[in-house]
């Protein structure tokens, strides 16, 4: 049994209590009805309400964009109660600390990242959904005047043993709400789940059937009454300002209605989308480009290697052992890694609506609370008359952390006082994100007897949270671009780990396993570099550096067993290894490719994952999947680089991503494991680029150390 | 005004005759099953029926549709029982699902044509993107349906 966290002061025993925090105006299909907590519910906690009618409506404190949390989340709690998941209905959660992340450990904000959702909810969720069942056992107890330890419960109904008592939750709301509220319930032992861990019917994602006809409502489906539609015309320079405009042939434009400056701009609103994008194209806009307008990527890296070289301001992440002084062979590399846009499905957008000193918005959110604030700044009201809705997201992959497009739709809204959502078109998306940093790695290491004695590793990256969250910084290391390099698993006596900021002007942020999804490739490469120069197989001389049983040995063997490593390929083909850690998830990658002309052809992939306990099987093989298929993208053709400031990638023919044509079936192997469960959205970004480049060195005898492959084998 | 037919219903429209078919659909009548990805025909996320053919109506000027027949994801059930919806839930495909309804509506073009594609089929007719990468599961789902008609 695992102790709960909660004690009573945490739960809010009766509905009447919740007041209108929790209402959604906005009905979003495949959620609860907009009304939130009607009177005859019985809502023991935050996270869980129970309705006459038996359903059960449990509360996301984290965003769905893709990653099944809508359904992961539901699963953990429903599991406890004995409820089933097709009684389930979600509901987003309004921005609040009840709902706040604890495994972030950022203070209490809601944020969805890192691949800690699971992880963050495993006892809180549970403990909801255990103290729910506990009052309605006691209610059906006290109805029929029974010994509650002789009832049992699935499937939402209590049962007593011997009887034909039964009944089912939603008879009992009533007087559950009367009930005090137990503290320490017990959880469930793992033997005991119902749902955790099942595959089938009964598992099947919440949210999937109404993504198959054109139900689910994402951000750019929200429309209030009276809305108007803009775009903005943005600073084509990072961080540059509009010095003047014209706007006569945009107001021209059939169905445009206002144009107004912003911070951010100037926006173009109209009746409908098309005509703000018209609009939007139509504006003369004389911009003060400010000190970015110089930036070029070859200087850009030009400068980073030079800051690698002269190491100015070079700081210590983690020193083992006396690197420096080891004897035997030296090998020494560079790699290079491009800036990377994230590419959501859906461009970016908000909705927002100021008025009466108080300001609604509708959002494609990964961070309510963020976004709630940035609202309030917008709008110049205090945070708590900011409602913010958080819809679906059309994929979220880090860009919808930021809180750009809600700040701009609360300024249009609050110039043309009324509802207004800004839609980004595609090239706005690309040239306006916040990007992965771009990256230099110095990478030295030492050979004796075929083994590593010696590993140094140094990063020279922009900082992602010297912006977002300065005070995470540490001696001046950015430990978000340690990914994957402090925490390499490999036994190795002596290291050095080293980071160099590299401010350059360019809006940076986190991209799906951010920084590891590139530093990966770097550590995994490279030691895919020394097991040749060993003259060792790569996956034996992994092994060899790894305790025994350890959970990244596992991985590597699963994965490596399940893809027939060491067999014979079919001719042109070579098979490549990598490991990831990411997320407290432990992960190995087969890629199995074949040259075609100057490009990689990858003709199957096969992971293996030890994420801890398994909420939803189905949901981590299709993550797997999926992310691996992201990665996949990336390290085929996505960069972004830079001349004169701007971005000179603008849409999907110049920033290309993976089709269908180029995706390779993917297995997925998952390592049974009672250990809690740790994060499944990200882990296999990373290791597809190095397994794929350690293939290619076995095809043709180069090493790439750079990505995306379409340059470096060009 | 300007006259479409919308999964068989007669709609008309107060819009300027260059106005994409992906617009009208989503902000004149509401139809929001259809998304917006690109703007440039690129990514499939817009796609449609025009007399049963898959159709990307991001770069389609409404005039061009007029006299033709539209049928967007929503004309499909609204209780999934489309063959290839349920296909889709069998094979769980969505993730995000924001790109599923283009999939979907190019996928249904495609067994409507071809009713049982192969690979190479697939590969060729499904260029539509999806950025949470489910490819595999889209392909599976296609064979799906057209085992299941
Ligand atoms: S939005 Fe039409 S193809 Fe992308
Ligand atoms: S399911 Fe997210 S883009 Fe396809």
């Amino acid at each position: 049994m695992e102790s709960p966290v909660f004690d009573r002061a945490d739960f809010i025993r009766l509905t009447g209590m919740l007041g209108a925090g929790l209402a959604l105006a906005i009905n979003v299909p495949g959620c609860a009805p907009a009304a939130g907590p009607s009177a005859k519910e019985f809502a023991p906690n935050a996270w869980v309400r129970i309705a006459p009618d038996d359903t059960v409506t449990v509360m996301l404190g984290k965003s769905e964009m893709g990653q099944g949390v809508a359904t992961g989340l539901p699963t953990m709690l429903a599991d406890e109660l004995d409820a089933s998941l097709q009684q389930v209905r979600i509901e987003f959660a309004p921005p609040g600390s009840q709902y706040a992340d604890l495994k972030m450990g950022m203070g209490p904000i809601m944020i969805t990242g890192g691949s800690t959702s699971i992880a963050d909810m495993w006892i809180p969720l549970r403990t909801a959904g255990a103290t729910a069942r506990a009052m309605l056992v006691a209610a059906a107890a006290k109805q029929w005047g029974v010994d509650p330890a002789s009832l049992r419960t699935s499937d939402g109904v209590v049962r007593q043993e011997g009887s034909d008592r039964r009944a089912s939750y939603g008879s009992l709301v009533a007087i559950a709400a009367t009930l005090p509220v137990p503290a320490n319930v017990p959880l469930k032992s793992r033997d005991q789940f119902t749902l955790i861990g099942k595959t089938g019917k009964t598992a099947q994602r919440i949210d999937v059937p109404n993504k198959v006809n054109g139900k689910s409502v994402f951000g750019i489906d929200v429309r209030v009454p009276g809305m108007l539609y803009a775009a903005i015309a943005r600073s084509p320079v990072f961080g540059g300002r509009v010095k003047s405009f014209e706007a006569t042939k945009a107001k021209a434009v059939h169905g445009v209605t206002h144009v107004v400056q912003v911070s951010n701009g100037v926006a173009v609103v109209a009746k409908n989308t098309y005509a703000a994008f018209q609009g939007q194209r139509a504006l003369n806009i004389v911009w003060n480009e400010g000190p970015n307008a110089h930036l070029n990527t070859p200087a850009l890296f030009a400068a980073a290697e030079e800051l690698g070289r002269t190491r100015k301001n070079e700081r210590v992440a983690l020193l083992k052992g006396n690197p420096g002084h080891v004897e035997g062979r030296v090998f020494e590399a560079t790699y290079r890694g491009p800036l990377l846009a994230h590419a959501t499905m859906e461009p970016q957008n908000a909705t927002a609506h100021v008025h009466d000193g108080a300001c609604e918005v509708w959002a494609p959110t990964q961070g309510p609370t963020a976004a709630q604030e940035a609202a309030a700044k917008a709008a110049g009201v205090p945070l708590e008359r900011v409602t913010l809705h958080t819809t679906f997201l059309g994929g979220g992959f880090g860009r919808r952390l930021e809180t750009d497009f809600v700040t701009e739709a609360v300024e249009v809204s609050k110039a043309i006082r009324g509802p207004v959502k800004v839609q980004w078109s595609r090239e706005d998306d690309t040239q306006h994100d916040f990007y992965r940093p771009m990256s230099v790695n110095n990478v030295r290491a030492v050979l004796q007897d075929g083994k590593v004695v010696s590993l140094s590793h140094q990063v020279v990256q922009a900082s992602l949270l010297r912006r977002a969250l300065p005070r995470l910084m540490k001696n001046g290391v950015d430990f978000s671009s340690m990914a994957d390099v402090v925490d390499v698993p490999y036994r190795i006596p002596n290291m050095r780990v080293t980071y160099i900021e590299h401010e350059n002007g360019i809006p940076i942020g986190s991209v799906r396993a951010p920084q590891a999804n590139w530093n990966d490739f770097v550590t995994e490469s490279f030691i895919d570099e020394l097991a040749h120069a060993a003259g060792k197989d790569p996956l034996a001389f992994r092994l060899a550096m790894l305790p025994a049983g350890s959970r990244s040995a596992r991985v590597l063997k699963l994965a490596a067993d399940k893809a027939g490593w060491g067999e014979p390929q079919r001719p042109g083909i070579a098979q490549g290894i990598a490991h990831v850690f990411w997320g407290g998830t432990y992960g190995a990658l087969v890629a199995e490719v074949s040259l075609q002309g100057k490009m990689p052809k990858v003709h199957r992939i096969v992971t293996a994952v030890d994420c801890g306990t398994v909420v939803n099987p189905d949901i981590v093989t299709q993550q797997s999947q999926g992310a691996a298929n992201f990665g996949l993208s990336a390290a085929l053709s996505g960069k972004i680089t830079i001349q004169n400031g701007r971005v000179q990638q603008s849409n999907f023919y110049d920033f290309t991503v993976l089709h269908m044509a180029d995706a390779p079936p993917i297995e997925v192997h998952i390592v049974p494991s009672s250990e809690p469960p740790s994060g499944i959205g990200e882990i296999f970004v990373p290791p597809i680029a190095p397994a794929i480049a350690n293939a290619i060195f076995k095809l043709n005898g180069k090493r790439l150390r750079s990505l995306p492959f379409s340059d470096a084998l060009a | 005004m300007i006259s479409i037919i919308v999964n068989g219903e007669q709609r008309d429209v107060d819009v300027a005759p260059d106005t994409p078919l992906l617009w009208v659909l989503r902000d004149e009548l509401n139809l929001t099953g259809t998304k917006f990805g690109c703007g440039v025909a690129q990514c499939g996320c817009c796609t449609v029926h025009l007399d049963g053919v898959a159709t990307r109506t991001c770069v389609l000027p409404v005039s061009q549709a007029v006299g033709k027949q539209i049928h967007t994801v929503e004309s499909l059930s609204s209780d999934n029982a489309h063959r290839v919806q349920k296909a889709w839930i069998a094979e769980q495909v969505p993730q995000c699902g924001y790109c599923q309804s283009g999939q979907i509506m190019a996928a249904t073009a495609l067994l409507n044509k071809t009713p049982h594609p192969t690979d190479a089929q697939i590969d060729q007719a499904m260029t539509n993107i999806c950025r949470c990468g489910t490819y595999g599961r889209i392909r599976a789902a296609i064979h799906r349906g057209a085992a299941e008609a």
